[in-house]
């Protein structure tokens, strides 16, 4: 039984915590969150440096051919400092496209430029409120060009290449490339509870586009995208609720009241100690998902959705008690207690919402667990 | 990661394995004898062929396995099913407690009848006064020549009523704070003056008992520890008790509620396929597979010969309340059917019932929901201690509230 990252994995850990330290610290994250930039774009180029987003592309497209289990780690560290960067969206999501969905020429083209970070490119699904299915596609791929509206997508105004869902003439799902940049595509800038992030309504108007045809385009492709995304972003959303237990902890051990730390009254410690046990539970769960990912698992269904639906738990009950164990300077713009509550919220609904994912969790258990005797 | 065994384990599982395989119990062996008698007569083969508490030093009756190897053993073990919970207490948790604390000439006299199943030990710590705060007990011992003399009561003591030797915990100073006014012996537990009375529970089993003790005398050669060092003897056991705790059989869980889902209806449709019921499922199984996977970091750590992290400490805090909630949910899919519990006639073999009823028990017994909860913020969280009214007072002094 080895179910640990290994001696090197850990060291990479410890090496992204540093750099981290270094180049964002909360300032980083406060400074996009109030100014109307959709990301850092210094502190992009300085992990660019460090080749995180070169991470699970093969080296023959430019990339390090590492595992999931590295980037997995990279998305804690992130999580935790709540990076104000398109990561997720460039390289959970659009690089996972172009790996799993490209076809050679495809993957050549657009892959090298990713892996060095010179490009940013995003993932256009949803397009109007409530659950994303097949049914809920209207924009259309018909003689290599798309037309309709997608919102909101993440970092759209910043990418050069988004990857957008759509159907063609026979009303097949199909994933096509386009340029961002297009004048045929107008990007209209949303608002979204995160300002750390940037997200956009995009129009569509007869833009310029092809389809990724490596692989055939059904909804259980995507969805399976959708689980390999989910596998990531819940390691991001452990970094979250890690953090957000840790200040908890440590400002119930200073703030005194009632000639006593608050830390010691167990209405505090109780929340406290239920944070912990989801976070070690999301936590637990995510290493499976981990696993299942890196190594290609036929539990990968189950798995990620069982690693998404404990992150979300785990993230979002971590940010809104650090809040509240916070008191009232919780609730104030100059604490840091606000980055956590608004990026926990907006991952736990980035690639479908914990309804969405409880369901698919059973539908994995269903399929696994043979029927009673 | 990968969930194999390196090639060592692969081994020592192979070997474990086999010997399972060919030294089963045959009906013949155990016909006409009684839970005890066969777990016992089980405990014996394993020690005669060097299975028996696997960590313990070859001298004692064990095998000086490592803690990776009691790990495989037991899941080994695990596959059969095979009478253990007599022995855990006094294997599990008195055991090292006497290792760590008793001399040599007694380990010898003891230790090898506790892993062979010759001689079964209980273990009394609780009383009518101290649960949770166990150090407000009030047993008495009082010195006289060679010997103590014990008055008072214990209570939630499983197997009492056939166990050879028990581990005690008494009172013997009522001027100093609680804490230190403690003592430990080793008690015989056919001394005259011990009384014992089964408890009923409120499922109608009896797994404890009360023990009385009117002017018990043990001598002064079973105290273990200095006279007011009970505490730190005390916490041996406990730390023990943490790792000795096991999953506790078969109970109502997620398989049992998919089974169940699938069979009953709601609106006309199989339950499991109801929105509701689906994200109730869903929940149970993060808590489920959080403390399997929590698990396998656990034996990952022991791999590599390290101690399991603090994750660890929150498999009975998580795994006893979801029995409880899981087995309440599992009764609310069969509707007005759920309350039944008829032996002739269960339904899903009642496991929902039985669990829904022994629940309760295991969310206070080993340290409550609270205590627990209570141990992960100050030991883990390094959050503070509440401030104690009791702290700093003769035992004497404390107040009681009437109950005395």
């Amino acid at each position: 039984m080895n179910f640990e990252f290994s001696d090197e994995q850990l060291m990479l850990r410890e090496q992204a915590r540093g750099f981290l330290a270094q180049h964002c610290p909360p300032a980083v994250t406060r400074k996009v969150l109030e100014s109307d930039a959709d990301y850092d774009a210094e502190l992009w180029q300085n992990v660019a440096d460090m080749g995180w987003m070169a991470t699970t592309i093969p080296e023959q497209y430019g990339g390090l051919g590492l595992s999931y289990y590295e980037l997995a780690i990279i998305a804690e560290e992130l999580g935790r400092v709540v990076a104000p960067l398109p990561f997720s969206s460039s390289v959970y999501l659009a690089t996972e496209a172009i790996l799993q969905f490209g076809n050679e020429q495809q993957k050549s083209r657009w892959l090298p430029l990713l892996a060095s970070g010179e490009m940013i490119a995003t993932v256009a699904m949803t397009e109007r409120p409530g659950q994303l299915s097949e049914h809920s596609i209207s924009t259309r791929f018909y003689q290599d060009t798309l037309t309709g509206q997608k919102q909101p997508v993440a970092d759209s105004a910043i990418s050069t290449l988004i990857i957008v869902l759509a159907k063609n003439a026979d009303d097949e799902l199909v994933l096509c490339a386009c340029d961002a940049t297009h004048p045929t595509v107008v990007h209209s800038s949303l608002r979204s509870l995160d300002f750390s992030r940037g997200h956009s309504a995009v129009q569509f108007n007869s833009s310029p586009a092809e389809a990724l045809t490596g692989k055939t385009t059904d909804w259980a492709s995507i969805q399976e995208l959708l689980d390999r995304a989910a596998v990531l972003v819940a390691w991001e959303q452990l970094g979250i609720a890690d953090v957000a237990l840790e200040q908890a902890c440590e400002y119930a051990k200073q703030r005194y009241a009632f000639g006593r730390p608050i830390g010691s009254f167990q209405a505090i410690k109780h929340k406290l100690a239920g944070m912990y046990v989801k976070n070690t539970l999301a936590r637990s769960n995510a290493y499976f998902g981990a696993w299942a990912l890196a190594s290609g698992s036929d539990q990968l269904p189950l798995a990620a959705a069982t690693a998404r639906v404990a992150a979300i738990q785990a993230s979002v009950y971590a940010a809104q008690e650090n809040i509240q164990t916070h008191g009232g300077m919780g609730f104030t713009w100059e604490f840091d207690c606000q980055f956590y509550y608004r990026r926990a919220k907006l991952l736990s609904l980035a690639i479908g919402s914990e309804r969405y994912w409880q369901d698919r969790l059973v539908t994995g258990l269903d399929n696994q667990t043979p029927n009673a005797a | 990661m990968d969930f194999n065994d390196t090639a060592e384990e692969a081994t020592f599982r192979n070997e474990a394995a086999a010997w399972l395989a060919n030294n089963q119990l045959t009906a013949e062996e155990t016909q006409g004898l009684n839970r005890l008698q066969i777990a016992k007569l089980w405990q014996k083969r394993k020690h005669d062929a060097g299975w028996a508490c696997l960590g313990w030093d070859r001298k004692f009756g064990g095998r000086g396995a490592s803690a990776i190897e009691r790990v495989i053993w037991d899941q080994e073990e695990s596959k059969y099913d095979v009478p253990s919970r007599f022995f855990v207490i006094g294997q599990g948790m008195i055991g090292p407690t006497i290792m760590a604390w008793s001399t040599p000439e007694y380990c010898e006299r003891f230790l090898p009848k506790l892993a062979s199943g010759e001689e079964v030990w209980c273990q009394l710590f609780s009383e009518p006064a101290g649960g949770s705060d166990l150090a407000a007990l009030r047993t008495k011992a009082e010195q006289d020549g060679d010997e103590w003399i014990l008055n008072g009561q214990k209570i939630w003591t499983s197997g009492a009523h056939y166990s050879d030797y028990g581990l005690i915990v008494t009172r013997t100073d009522t001027s100093v704070a609680k804490h230190k006014g403690l003592t430990v012996f080793m008690v015989d537990m056919r001394s005259p003056g011990i009384e014992i009375k089964p408890i009923k529970q409120l499922n109608g089993e009896s797994d404890f008992n009360e023990v009385y003790f009117t002017n018990v005398r043990i001598p002064d050669s079973y105290r273990l520890g200095s006279v007011g060092q009970g505490w730190q003897v005390c916490l041996t056991t406990l730390m023990n008790e943490r790792l000795a705790i096991g999953g506790g059989g078969p109970g109502a869980d997620v398989k049992l509620a998919i089974d169940i889902a699938r069979t009953v209806e709601i609106n006309g449709k199989p339950a499991i396929e109801d929105s509701a019921v689906r994200a109730k499922i869903a929940e149970y199984h993060v808590l489920e597979a959080g403390l399997k996977y929590n698990g396998y970091r656990a034996i990952t750590a022991l791999s590599r010969g390290e101690l399991p992290g603090p994750e660890n400490s929150i498999g009975k805090l998580v795994g006893a309340p979801k029995l409880q909630s899981i087995a309440s949910f599992c009764m609310d899919l069969l509707e007005e059917h759920g309350a039944l519990w008829d032996e002739a006639q269960p339904l899903f073999d009642g496991l929902a019932q039985r669990s829904y009823m022994g629940a309760p028990g295991l969310r206070i017994a080993g340290g409550t929901d609270e205590i627990m909860t209570n141990i992960i913020a100050e030991r883990v969280l390094g959050l503070p201690q509440d401030p104690r009214a009791d702290k700093g007072i003769a035992f004497s002094d404390i107040p009681t509230g009437g109950h005395s």
